[in-house]
C-alpha cells in the first residue's frame, strides 16, 4: 500500500470552484448574447468571438512571456472577453476591439497581478479606454435589424435612447416595448431586458451572486431618477444598467465582500449613474460609476468589517 | 425568531446510522499512549513484564489536570515505547499483549458518591475526557470556579461531522446509561435545566429521547448546519447565550458535555468500570463494511478496519474523526484513543488534491464562518505579516471548524492560514 496522505483539515471540499463560477457566468450571459445576434445580426457573433479569442490569447501570451503559470483554464479571460464585447457597439472595427482586449487583460488584469488582484473590472475599464481612444467609433450605434422594427427606416446607424434624451430628441424615443425587447441602438449585449433578467436571476438562483448589489443598484437608479425628474422605468431599462448591475458591479474581485459594503457600493453606483445621466455631458454613466466605485472598494472593505461573534471591542477590553 | 449563526451545508454520509453497535474481539495487543487529554501526559505506573487486568490504572501524573489512563485488556506489558501523538508531540505508549481472558481489576466497584466533591473525584477516577474529540478533562469541567452560577447542562449530541453516527447509536441503544449520567450531573451540580441538542438529521434518536422529556429536560432539534456541535455555536443555538472572547461556557452558566461522555459516565457510576472501550464509527469510501464498533482503547486502526472487512478500495487518507476536523493518521498501527469518535478512510480518488488558486474575493468564507470572522482578510494579513491586523480580525476566536476552506472556490487552505496566524500572534506576544 502507498503511503497515506497527511494534510490539514477539512478533508472534503464543496464542488464550487473558480472555474465553475466562471462557467455559470458564461451560461448566464448566453441569453443576452443570443439576443444581441438576433437584434444586430451576425456581426455581433463575430465581435463576441474576436473578443473572447483575443482575451484568452493575450492572457496566454502575457503569462508565457512573464513565465507565469497559464491560468486560461479558469475561464476568467473568456468572461472578460464576452463582457467587453457586450459593452461595444456592434459596428466597432475589429482591430479596435482587439486593442481593447489587450488593454483589459494585459494592463488592467495581468500588470496588477492577474486574477483576484485587479483593482477594477477589466471589461469596464477597457470600454472606457476605448471610448477615450476611439470616441467616434465607440458612439456610432448600429441600428437593429429592420425586420424587427415596425416603423423602420433605411438608416444603418441610430442613437441610443439615453443619447436621444441627452440631445433632447424626445419625440424619436423608442416605445417601452421596443426598449424592453432591446430593439434600440446600444451596445451589443446591453439592450434586451428579458435576456439580461433571465441571466441575472440564474446567477442569483445558482448562488453565484447575492441579490444585494443588483437590487440596490437598480432600485437606487429608479429612486434617483425619480428625484432628478426622470422616468424611472425608462431609466432602468435604458443603457447598460442591467448588464452592469447583474454582471459587472457584482464582479467579486472589485466589489466589497460584506453585505454592508455591497449596499454602500451599489448605492454609490446608482447615485453616480443617475447623476451622470442627468447632469453630465455623457448620456450614459454605468461604466464610469462602476469604475469609480471599483476604485473606492478597498476603502469600503476597510470600514465594513464584520463583528466577530462574542468579540470584545478594544474599548471594552480596556475597562 | 433569533438569528442562527452561519454555517455550511456539508454532505451527511450517515450511512451507518441504522447499523447496531457491534463489539469487536479483543485484539492481540493494544498500544496505550500516555497523552490522551488536554494537559500534561501521564507517567506509566507499570513496567515491562507486569501483568495487568482490565480497568487497572496504568498511567497518571501528579498534576491538578491529570486524568488516569486504564488498561483496556488483561495481559502482560510487553513494551513501553516512544509514540508520536496526532498533535505532533512525543510521548510514551504502553504496549499490552492481551491474554484474551479480560479479567477485571478486583478493585473495580461502583464509586461512592455523596456530594459534589466526591462526584468530581469519581469523574476523575473514571478516566473521562471529552469524548467528542476535544479530550478536555471532564472532572475540571464539572468543577467550575463559581458552581452556584452554573444552571444549565447542554448535552452535545449535534454530531454535525459527516459520516459519524456513534453518538446517534449511543442515544438509541444506551439511553438508560445516558440518563444516569445526566441525572448525576444535574444532582451534584444542582442544575436547573438540561437541554439535549440533536441535529434534525437524527429523527429516531430525537423521538427516542423525547419519551423521557420533562419540564426541566428538553430535547432540542437543531437544523443540520455544520458546525452545530461547536461548543459556542451549540450554546448559542440552544440557550441564546453568547460565550464572549476569552470566556468559558461556565461564565454564562452553562456546562456542555458530549453525549457519549455522559453515557460513559453513567456506566462508571453504575458499575465502576472506567473508560476502557468506546463506540467508533468506521466509515468512508475505502471501508468495505462501514459500521459502528465498540473498540477496546489502544486497538490499532489496522485491526479495527480488518474487523470491518478491510479496505474495499485503496485508501488515500485515513482520519481520526470526521472529514471536517479530523486529523490524518500517518500509519495504520495508530491506536484508537479516548477522544476518537470515528475512523474515516477515503479512497484515493476522494482525497482532496485541489491546488490553491488566487482569492477572487467572493466572500463565501465570510458568509460561512459561524463566528463572523473574515478568513480571506486573515489570509492576506498573514501573507503581509501584519500582526496588528490579525489581532483586529480576532483570529484567536477561530475554532478551526473548516467551514471557510470547505466553501472556498479558489480551494485556499484557510484553516492552515488561521492556524499560522494564531501561531504568529502567539510568537508576537512572547516578544
Amino acid at each position: 500500500m502507498d503511503k497515506l496522505k497527511v494534510q490539514v483539515s477539512p478533508h472534503i471540499r464543496s464542488a464550487v470552484s473558480t472555474q465553475k463560477i466562471m462557467l455559470m457566468v458564461l451560461i448566464a450571459l448566453a441569453p443576452a448574447g443570443i439576443a444581441g445576434i438576433v437584434i444586430f445580426g451576425l456581426r455581433a457573433l463575430l465581435l463576441m468571438a474576436v473578443c473572447v479569442v483575443a482575451c484568452v490569447f493575450f492572457e496566454w501570451l502575457y503569462c508565457k512571456l512573464a513565465k507565469k503559470e497559464i491560468p486560461v483554464g479558469d475561464l476568467s479571460a473568456v468572461v472578460t472577453g464576452l463582457l467587453l464585447a457586450y459593452n461595444l457597439p456592434v459596428g466597432l472595427p475589429i482591430w479596435e476591439a482587439i486593442v481593447g482586449c489587450a488593454f483589459a487583460i494585459i494592463v488592467v488584469k495581468q500588470l496588477f497581478g492577474g486574477i483576484g488582484k485587479n483593482f477594477a473590472n477589466p471589461a469596464i475599464t477597457a470600454r472606457i479606454f476605448l471610448l477615450a481612444a476611439f470616441a467616434s467609433e465607440m458612439t456610432t450605434w448600429a441600428a437593429p435589424r429592420a425586420s424587427l422594427v415596425a416603423n423602420a427606416t433605411d438608416a444603418l446607424t441610430t442613437a441610443t435612447p439615453l443619447g436621444m434624451i441627452n440631445e433632447g430628441l424626445v419625440e424619436a424615443l423608442p416605445s417601452y416595448s421596443q426598449l424592453f425587447w432591446g430593439v434600440t441602438g446600444g451596445s451589443l449585449g446591453e439592450t434586451c431586458v428579458p435576456a439580461l433578467l433571465i441571466g441575472g436571476i440564474f446567477l442569483i438562483v445558482m448562488r453565484v451572486i447575492q441579490p444585494t448589489i443588483p437590487l440596490v443598484y437598480i432600485g437606487g437608479v429608479a429612486v434617483f431618477s425619480l428625484l432628478f425628474g426622470q422616468d424611472p422605468l425608462y431609466q432602468v431599462m435604458s443603457g447598460g444598467l442591467l448588464l452592469g448591475a447583474f454582471f459587472m458591479a457584482t464582479d467579486y474581485v472589485t466589489s466589497p465582500a460584506t453585505t454592508k459594503g455591497k449596499i454602500i457600493f451599489a448605492l454609490g453606483c446608482a447615485l453616480l449613474t443617475s447623476a451622470i445621466r442627468c447632469f453630465g455631458s455623457y448620456p450614459e454613466g454605468v461604466s464610469f460609476s462602476i469604475l469609480i466605485m471599483n476604485i473606492i472598494t478597498p476603502l469600503i472593505d476597510r470600514f465594513c468589517v464584520t463583528k466577530p461573534f462574542g468579540a470584545i471591542e478594544p474599548k471594552e477590553a480596556a475597562k | 425568531m433569533k438569528k442562527h449563526l452561519n454555517g455550511v451545508k456539508v454532505p451527511h454520509h450517515k450511512g451507518t446510522s441504522e447499523k447496531q453497535i457491534v463489539w469487536m474481539d479483543v485484539p492481540e495487543k493494544v498500544t496505550i499512549p500516555m497523552s490522551q487529554q488536554i494537559g500534561p501526559p501521564c507517567e506509566p505506573l507499570v513496567a515491562v513484564g507486569d501483568e495487568v487486568k482490565v480497568g487497572q490504572k496504568i498511567g497518571f501524573a501528579d498534576h491538578p489536570m491529570s486524568v488516569p489512563i486504564h488498561a483496556s485488556v488483561s495481559g502482560k506489558v510487553t513494551a513501553i515505547e516512544d509514540f508520536l501523538t496526532p498533535m505532533g508531540a512525543m510521548t510514551k505508549a504502553i504496549i499490552i499483549t492481551a491474554d484474551k481472558l479480560q479479567e477485571k481489576d478486583p478493585a473495580i466497584a461502583p464509586p461512592v458518591v455523596t456530594d459534589h466533591a466526591s462526584f468530581v473525584q469519581a469523574v476523575r477516577d473514571s478516566g473521562l475526557v471529552g469524548l467528542g474529540g476535544a479530550s478536555f478533562p471532564t472532572f475540571i469541567k464539572l468543577n467550575p470556579k463559581d458552581l452556584a452560577s452554573v444552571t444549565t447542562l447542554v448535552v452535545n449530541a449535534a454530531e454535525c461531522e459527516p459520516f459519524i453516527t456513534a453518538d446517534d447509536r449511543g442515544m438509541r441503544e444506551l439511553s438508560d446509561k445516558l440518563f444516569v449520567g445526566i441525572e448525576a450531573v444535574r444532582k451534584y451540580l444542582e442544575l436547573e435545566q438540561v437541554i439535549i441538542g440533536v441535529e434534525d438529521n437524527k429523527p429516531a434518536a430525537i423521538a427516542h429521547l423525547r419519551e423521557k422529556e420533562t419540564d426541566t429536560l428538553k430535547v432540542q432539534s437543531l437544523r443540520s448546519r455544520y458546525p452545530q456541535g461547536g461548543e459556542k455555536v451549540l450554546i448559542y443555538e440552544t440557550t441564546g447565550k453568547v460565550v464572549g472572547e476569552g470566556k468559558l461556557p461556565a461564565d454564562v452558566g452553562v456546562i456542555v458535555m458530549n453525549v457519549t461522555s455522559l453515557i460513559t459516565l453513567g456506566q462508571y457510576l453504575l458499575t465502576g468500570e472506567p473508560l476502557t472501550y468506546r463506540c467508533v464509527t468506521v466509515a468512508g469510501s475505502a471501508i468495505a463494511n462501514p459500521q459502528n464498533v465498540m473498540v477496546y482503547l489502544g486497538t490499532s486502526y489496522q485491526d479495527v478496519i480488518d474487523f470491518c472487512g478491510g479496505f474495499s478500495q485503496e485508501p488515500g487518507a485515513v482520519f481520526m474523526g470526521g472529514p471536517m476536523m479530523g486529523i490524518c493518521v500517518y500509519d495504520l498501527s495508530f491506536p484508537v484513543l479516548k477522544n476518537n469518535n470515528a475512523i474515516v478512510a477515503l479512497s484515493k480518488k476522494d482525497v482532496v488534491e485541489d491546488k490553491e488558486s488566487p482569492c477572487i474575493n467572493c466572500g463565501r468564507c465570510i458568509s460561512a464562518c459561524p463566528f463572523n470572522l473574515m478568513p480571506t482578510n486573515i489570509d492576506r494579513a498573514l501573507a503581509a505579516g501584519d500582526v496588528e491586523m490579525l489581532k483586529e480580525l480576532k483570529v484567536n476566536l477561530c475554532m478551526e471548524c473548516g467551514s471557510c476552506a470547505f466553501v472556498c472556490p479558489a480551494k485556499r487552505q484557510l484553516v492552515v492560514s488561521n492556524k499560522l496566524a494564531k501561531k504568529k500572534l502567539m510568537n508576537a506576544g512572547k516578544r
